[in-house]
């Protein structure tokens, strides 16, 4: 149903992520509760079955996991959505998902850990279990947003990356961003661009179920389409068939990584705030980029020229933006709900050209912008 | 943009604090302005304080927590304790006398309002406080119209409750119109 | 007989990597038969399988296979299912992969009645990874992590499917190949969660240390210890110490949660969205 014009709705974070879901093309989600990523699941409970697709609460994150690989492997657009206790638990099911190439998205929304933490307060501190959390070399492709509306579209971006790329993508929410209401006009679900996963032509002979086409993504064939064949979290030949020869497991791990490196162009994701004369750049992601913009503004009318990096891709990491950045400003701060996990690999892009600094703080709640503010207020006296 | 105008609601679990939110945060989206709605959650909301925080204006990534209320809604004596004092100068206070004192603040513009009893004596639902106090609170401040408030509460609560929800925010208004006038 | 190693084997798949003697080899030669007996398109089939060396079967055969994580097998098989209905899904697991690291998965598989077919290949010892004790060991049984002798009970794996809700429930041996097969179709005719337990033997890993070793003592053994279940009901006390039951060993009737599924999708999406408004 075309509607002319798109009503202002509130809407929480988490509700946007799953209306977004569905809007993407969405068809099957498993999951298991936890808190705060539960609205999203209900969400789904009550969405998917009126469209004829599938919601199904798993035994645990575990099964979560791999049931979503199981439907995407017949064709289905999969989805689960969890947060830290939860998001460990599926680490090994989504290495599974990058080995066999699987498309599928996982939504984590931080809280605060180590283990069970503070299940209700926010956090960022799964930024790298994000990159590094299944064992194994592998690509990520991580997004996350700062606000409702952009949930909402960060979403559909992801469901359509991991069709693209045929390999899992994660977004990362925080809580804040799952639970503030706001405002959001809804696209019109003709003006939303998916994109679906490449599939054999009909009756190809030739079809192998992971010889890459030209851009290094194997067309991939559903599970009763015809093309009968063996997935595997093993090393496997371009068959699919197990392997323990070095030459193809370099050629697949090799190709795994360039399949998403060699497009990182098409995801990298970031915007700047008052960049352009910034002699102090703070770099912040998720909700506390909506503080640290409020802190620029401030230290602006303090006559500091401060400006805001907020990476949007978290991986792979727009690591040019800061090596062009570090040329350019006195020093970076980089504010984050962590001991400094982005903070290390800021540092890396900047390569000692300008000064890093960590804003880091784990208790729980969100930065504030004055803790921001005085922190650039002393960097810039001090500088 | 708008300026940026913060509104803090604030009581005990089960007062209805956060639909309340919810309610104004959706009347204001009503009228093309943009909000930003929050509350605490977990453990908190059931029993204990309860809170809920709603952003008029302000552009659209800024900071999405109150940083001093323009406005606090207070429905308990605890509430009002602690968050009265972050009020901004000259900000307005709503208090609900049937559980808060009058307090000594002085650089903020007090009102104390019998909200909890009204919903009691005139509806025998205590449960219809929240209602009372949204009345009271787009009256005083004027921040949301009355049919944007109206059309918030129709889409938001149960067909079953409406009417009585309805006549609650009614109430709220007269309190307000009354204790203006005074 | 049809040649169901030329039929269903994929070119290149031999040699395979199970040991001289061991029983996979055998079960799966009666699962092959089965399907080529049910006249199942290929296409149609998926058939997924855990870590170990009964799982590694499923890279050989010539169906839709999904080797997944250890343990993990079932909850794959949930997804393909619900996903895709009309595919026969069949499990193949090993008894450390079912029993130890996928027990939950097991249990919940089972509570759910989804309509999956589940052989689990016990041997009695995690093979693949050089003959360590599994819940299905035996108390007692001396393997590479139990040197002294296991000390944990056996768990009786065909009991907990029948409690958890499992509505086709039997047990067979690699030396009764016949009735392994007839056992897979019967599960395949119910429409549920079917599950077949199949005592096999690891000569490696289990027969060198407990004895016998060679694997014509180990079948040997498996045709003495076995009784068919009716036969087996009536026997002594005395006479049964140290045998077992083979055959159909639990049956009930329940529906399947494929087809709950469907149905509730199919009532919900004529009556469109119940519930209220979203007032939290």
């Amino acid at each position: 149903m075309a509607s002319v014009m798109q009503m202002a709705r509130l809407m929480q974070g988490n509700e946007a992520v799953a209306e977004a879901a569905i809007a993407a093309g969405v068809n099957f989600y498993a999951g298991y509760p936890i808190t705060p990523s539960t609205e999203i699941a209900e969400f789904m409970a009550r969405k998917l079955p009126l469209t004829g697709g599938v919601f199904i609460q798993m035994e645990d994150e575990i099964s979560s996991m791999a049931a979503i690989i199981g439907a995407s492997l017949t064709g289905a657009k999969a989805i689960t959505a969890t947060s830290g206790p939860g998001f460990s638990l599926m680490q090994e099911n989504i290495g599974y998902a990058v080995m066999a190439e699987v498309p599928c998205v996982i939504i984590n929304v931080m809280r605060l850990g180590p283990s069970t933490g503070m299940p209700t307060a926010p956090g960022q501190g799964d930024v790298m279990q994000a990159r590094w959390g299944t064992h194994g070399d592998h690509p990520v492709i991580a997004l996350c947003p700062s606000s409702v509306t952009e949930s909402y579209e960060l979403t559909v971006r992801a469901v359509n990356l991991a069709e693209r790329f045929r390999t899992p993508v994660i977004l990362l929410l925080d809580e804040v961003v799952a639970h503030l209401r706001e405002r959001i006009i809804l696209p019109a679900q003709e003006d939303i661009k998916l994109i679906n996963r490449v599939k054999p032509a009909g009756n190809d002979s030739s079809y192998l179920p992971y010889r890459p086409i030209d851009n290094g993504i194997p067309p991939m064939s559903d599970i009763g389409g015809g093309y009968r064949h063996n997935v595997t979290g093993l090393v496997h030949d371009e068959r699919g068939i197990p392997s323990n020869d070095p030459g193809v497991a370099g050629a697949l791990i090799s190709r795994l990584m360039t399949k998403v490196a060699d497009y990182t162009g098409e995801i990298y994701m970031s915007d700047g705030y008052l960049l352009e004369d910034a002699e102090i750049a703070v770099v912040a992601y998720g909700a506390v980029a909506r503080s640290a913009r409020r802190a620029v503004k401030e230290a602006r009318q303090d006559q500091i020229a401060a400006g805001l990096w907020r990476p949007v891709s978290l991986w792979p990491f727009p690591g040019k933006e800061i090596e062009e950045l570090s040329r350019r400003v006195r020093c970076i701060i980089v504010a984050e709900m962590n001991s400094g996990q982005m903070a290390g690999e800021v540092e890396r892009h900047a390569g000692g050209r300008c000064p890093v600094v960590s804003l880091a703080k784990v208790n729980g709640e969100l930065i504030a912008p004055g803790e921001i503010h005085r922190r650039i207020r002393e960097v810039y006296t001090g500088a | 943009m708008t300026e940026r105008v913060e509104i803090c609601l604030s009581g005990s679990g089960g007062q209805g604090i956060i639909l309340a939110g919810i309610i104004l945060a959706d009347a204001v989206i009503r009228e093309g302005k943009s909000v930003v709605q929050s509350q605490s959650y977990g453990p908190e909301a059931r029993g204990g304080a309860s809170r809920a925080e709603v952003i008029i204006g302000g552009d659209e990534l800024d900071y999405p927590k109150i940083n001093s209320p323009d406005i606090l809604l207070a429905m308990s004596q605890e509430a009002s304790d602690k968050y009265l004092k972050r009020l901004r100068q000259g900000g307005m206070g709503i208090l609900d006398s049937t559980y808060v004192g009058l307090p000594s603040e002085s650089g903020v513009k007090v009102f104390h309002l019998p909200i909890s009893s009204m919903a009691i004596t005139r509806l025998g639902r205590e449960m219809m406080a929240n209602m009372v106090a949204l009345g009271a609170l787009v009256r005083i401040t004027g921040i949301v119209g009355r049919e944007s408030i109206e059309e918030a509460v129709r889409a938001r609560v149960p067909l079953g409750s409406l009417d009585m929800n309805l006549s609650a925010l009614d109430m709220g208004r007269e309190l307000a119109i009354k204790f203006s006038s005074q | 007989m049809p040649d169901v190693i030329k039929e269903y084997f994929r070119p290149g798949s031999l040699p395979h990597m199970w040991c001289p003697g061991c029983g996979t080899g055998i079960v799966l030669q009666s699962f092959l038969r089965a399907i080529h007996h049910l006249g199942y398109r290929r296409d149609d089939v998926a058939v997924v399988g855990g870590i170990g060396c009964s799982a590694r079967a499923v890279s050989y055969i010539d169906f839709n296979t999904v080797h997944t994580t250890h343990g993990r097998a079932l909850a794959f098989a949930t997804g393909i299912k619900l996903a895709k209905p009309d595919l026969q899904v069949f499990v193949i697991m090993g008894d450390g992969d079912a029993a130890a690291i996928g027990g939950n998965h097991l249990i919940h598989s089972a509570r759910r009645n989804i309509d999956l077919n589940v052989l689990v290949i016990n041997n009695s010892v995690y093979g693949m990874t050089g003959g360590q004790c599994s819940p299905l060991t035996p108390t007692g049984s001396r393997t590479a992590t139990s040197p002294y002798g296991s000390l944990e009970r056996q768990l009786n794996i065909v009991n907990l499917v029948a409690a958890a809700g499992g509505t086709f429930v039997a047990r067979s041996t690699a030396y009764h190949a016949k009735l392994t097969g007839e056992l897979i179709e019967q599960g395949v005719a119910n429409k549920g969660f079917s599950f077949i337990e199949v005592i096999s033997q690891c000569p490696t890993g289990f027969g060198r240390k407990n004895g016998p070793s060679d694997p014509a003592a180990m079948l040997q053994w498996q045709k003495d210890k076995a009784v068919m279940a009716e036969k087996y009901g009536k026997l002594p006390e005395e006479e049964a110490k140290g045998k077992f039951p083979i055959g159909v060993l639990f049956r009930d009737e329940a529906p399947d949660y494929t087809d709950i599924y469907l149905g509730m999708s199919s009532r919900a999406g004529r009556g469109k969205e119940s519930g209220g408004k979203d007032n939290d």
